[in-house]
């Protein structure tokens, strides 16, 4: 008798003490996982900060006893990338004169691609579509060698024109990709309205359109942004001494075997490098894991 | 005139970015199949001479050597990512207040350069000074961590970085499809009193088939392509320790000098992509029209 009445109120308040455990497991998990992913970030940033005698002596994941701008001073402009020995800066403005008309041209053509093969459908349009999202997964050490060939016949090789020519081509497929599936979520019915009001394709693309694309103009422009910063093959694969992007450029100051080695300088130069694409992950990072998402998903 | 203009302007539009990507894309293609049937070396040669690229590559030891640690790269970078994504995933889908701080910190990996990563790793687990060192600080002298310059070990090594690159984009994947499932189904299993992790594994999961699918897909399509992590965390070696299809390829088309076998392996690689994106692409097409 006593038993059942007891018996309620025990399980009670073994299900509360039991939720409670799981809870703080479930916490204790999440906080572990989150150290795991940030500890590489905190160990650059550490690093870069120590001098070389503190790295030697000190733990690994030790705060820095005394704070040093040294190694970033060095990394920016002073270290060696093989024979020349600027640091990054000349690099890291490679990466942006690539990287900003290379990201223009490749979304005003997806814009303009997506804006066709989603409202004036013609025969083929489809096929044509297919095969331009099938050029997105190819590898591209398939089109290396006769890109490099390309790229010397049209007196471009090693030169900044063809790093942004290089990405402009094999990111169109990627941004048609995000605008078409924009567009094709507009209904067909605002063309056709607008085409009895006697307006024309470019006309109907500036004033209904190009006004309602803001959210996937930043999806295209932020992903081609990552992409086109974060690039090594073809940097590397398409660039002389002076015209390498800055990742290029990091990997041979990593890489240099000249002098003694300093770490806190590999490690200043990598946030560098990784800088640009970590500020928009920041400020936006809503939209890129949309274009994530969207790359991958509905590819 | 310019009737026949406005009929014809959206061809038009669409036209140049077209041809790009057909001679860009399919003509390149062709030439480098073309290439890999000749006997080029430094420079290209056109007269097709079968397969000898292709006997000549399967025959390299170190051809051999990159095909399998493609295997066993992709096999456990796959696998661990897709396990870690999809429990990050489920724990973080448990009504957690800092969700959004927690999910931006595991997914930022994904905005760097490989680059970035693997100079970052390769410090870390450098033995001198890293985390064997830290370690043996602590008092645990004969702790070894000599992952990235052990040529039977490195390969784990890129596995551990490429898992910590791509793993929180599998969670964003993973999560947008719990997300996804249909809350009433899941309220009547409570109803009905099954335990929480009954409703996971005979519910919720079995109803994210399709994300497994492109989550594979994605990460199979990484695994193919790795390059600038393995040229950044052990560049290929210790010797070609570490050797992927792709760095492979590049050694072979700059600094080998030998474009028939750079022809044949990139080939090869395509032939692998293809092997598991046009049956993807064929089921969503097929899909669609059902």
């Amino acid at each position: 008798m006593t038993d059942a009445t007891l018996a309620p109120a025990t399980t009670a308040s073994r299900r509360n003490w039991s939720r409670f455990a799981l809870r703080w497991t479930l916490f204790t998990l999440l906080g572990l996982f989150a150290l795991f992913y940030l500890m590489p970030l905190f160990v650059m940033i550490t690093t870069s900060l120590k001098s070389l005698e503190e790295i030697r002596t000190g733990s690994l994941i030790a705060f820095p006893r005394e704070v040093t701008f040294d190694a970033w001073r060095t990394a920016w402009s002073e270290a060696c990338t093989g024979i020349q020995c600027e640091g990054l800066r000349p690099f890291f403005w490679n990466s942006v004169v690539i990287a900003v008309p290379a990201v223009a041209i490749s979304t005003m053509l997806g814009a303009a691609n997506g804006y066709v093969i989603a409202q004036w459908r013609f025969r083929g349009a489809n096929l044509i579509f297919s095969l331009m999202l099938f050029g997105c997964f190819i590898p591209f050490q398939v089109v290396l060698l006769p890109m490099a060939r390309m790229l010397g016949l049209m007196g471009l090789a090693g030169s900044i024109p063809g790093l942004i020519f290089v990405h402009v081509i094999y990111g169109i497929g990627f941004t048609t990709l995000f605008f078409r599936n924009f567009y094709v979520t507009i209904p067909q019915d605002l063309v056709k309205a607008a085409k009895v009001d006697g307006a024309g394709f470019f006309r109907i693309f500036w004033s209904i359109f190009l006004p309602l694309s803001l959210p996937i103009i930043v999806v295209t422009v932020i992903w081609q942004f990552t992409q086109i910063w974060n690039d090594f093959l073809f940097g590397v694969s398409f660039s002389q001494a002076g015209t390498q992007p800055v990742t290029v450029a990091l990997n041979n100051i990593v890489n240099s075997t000249t002098g003694v080695k300093e770490y806190n300088v590999d490690m200043a130069a990598a946030i560098i490098a990784a800088l640009p694409t970590l500020l928009v992950y920041a400020v936006a990072g809503k939209y890129f894991i949309r274009g994530l998402t969207a790359g991958s998903v509905k590819g | 005139m310019t009737e026949w203009l406005e009929r014809h302007i959206p061809k038009m539009v669409l036209a140049p970015s077209f041809a790009a990507v057909l001679v860009f894309v399919y003509g390149f293609i062709a030439w480098t199949a073309w290439v890999s049937l000749t006997r080029s070396r430094l420079l290209p040669k056109y007269e097709i001479d079968g397969l000898i690229q292709y006997e000549r590559l399967f025959n390299a030891p170190r051809w051999d050597t990159a095909m399998s640690n493609l295997f066993v790269f992709g096999t456990l970078f796959i696998l661990i990512s897709m396990v870690l994504g999809l429990m990050l995933a489920i724990l973080l889908d448990q009504k957690i207040r800092t969700e959004g701080v927690l999910r931006t910190i595991y997914l930022y990996p994904m905005a760097l350069s490989l680059i970035v990563t693997g100079t970052a790793w390769k410090w870390i687990m450098n033995p001198g000074l890293g985390l064997e060192a830290m370690v043996r600080g602590w008092g645990f002298e004969s702790f070894t961590f000599d992952w990235v310059i052990n040529p039977d070990k490195a390969i784990y090594a890129v596995v551990i970085a490429g898992v910590w690159q791509a793993s929180g984009f599998v969670m964003a994947l993973f999560l947008a499809g719990l997300r996804g499932v249909d809350g009433e189904i899941i309220k009547a299993a409570q109803v009905d009193g099954i335990p929480a992790w009954r409703i996971y594994t005979a519910i919720i999961i079995p109803s994210m088939a399709p994300i497994f699918l492109s989550a594979f897909i994605v990460l199979a399509h990484l695994a193919i392509k790795s390059f600038d992590l393995v040229i950044a965390l052990t560049g290929g070696g210790p010797g070609y320790a570490t050797d992927l299809p792709a760095t492979y390829m590049y050694t072979m088309a700059f600094s080998r000098g030998d474009i028939g076998q750079a022809a044949s392996s990139a080939m090869v690689m395509m032939g692998v992509v293809f092997a598991i994106i046009v049956p993807y692409l064929y089921s969503e097409l097929r899909a669609k029209h059902d």
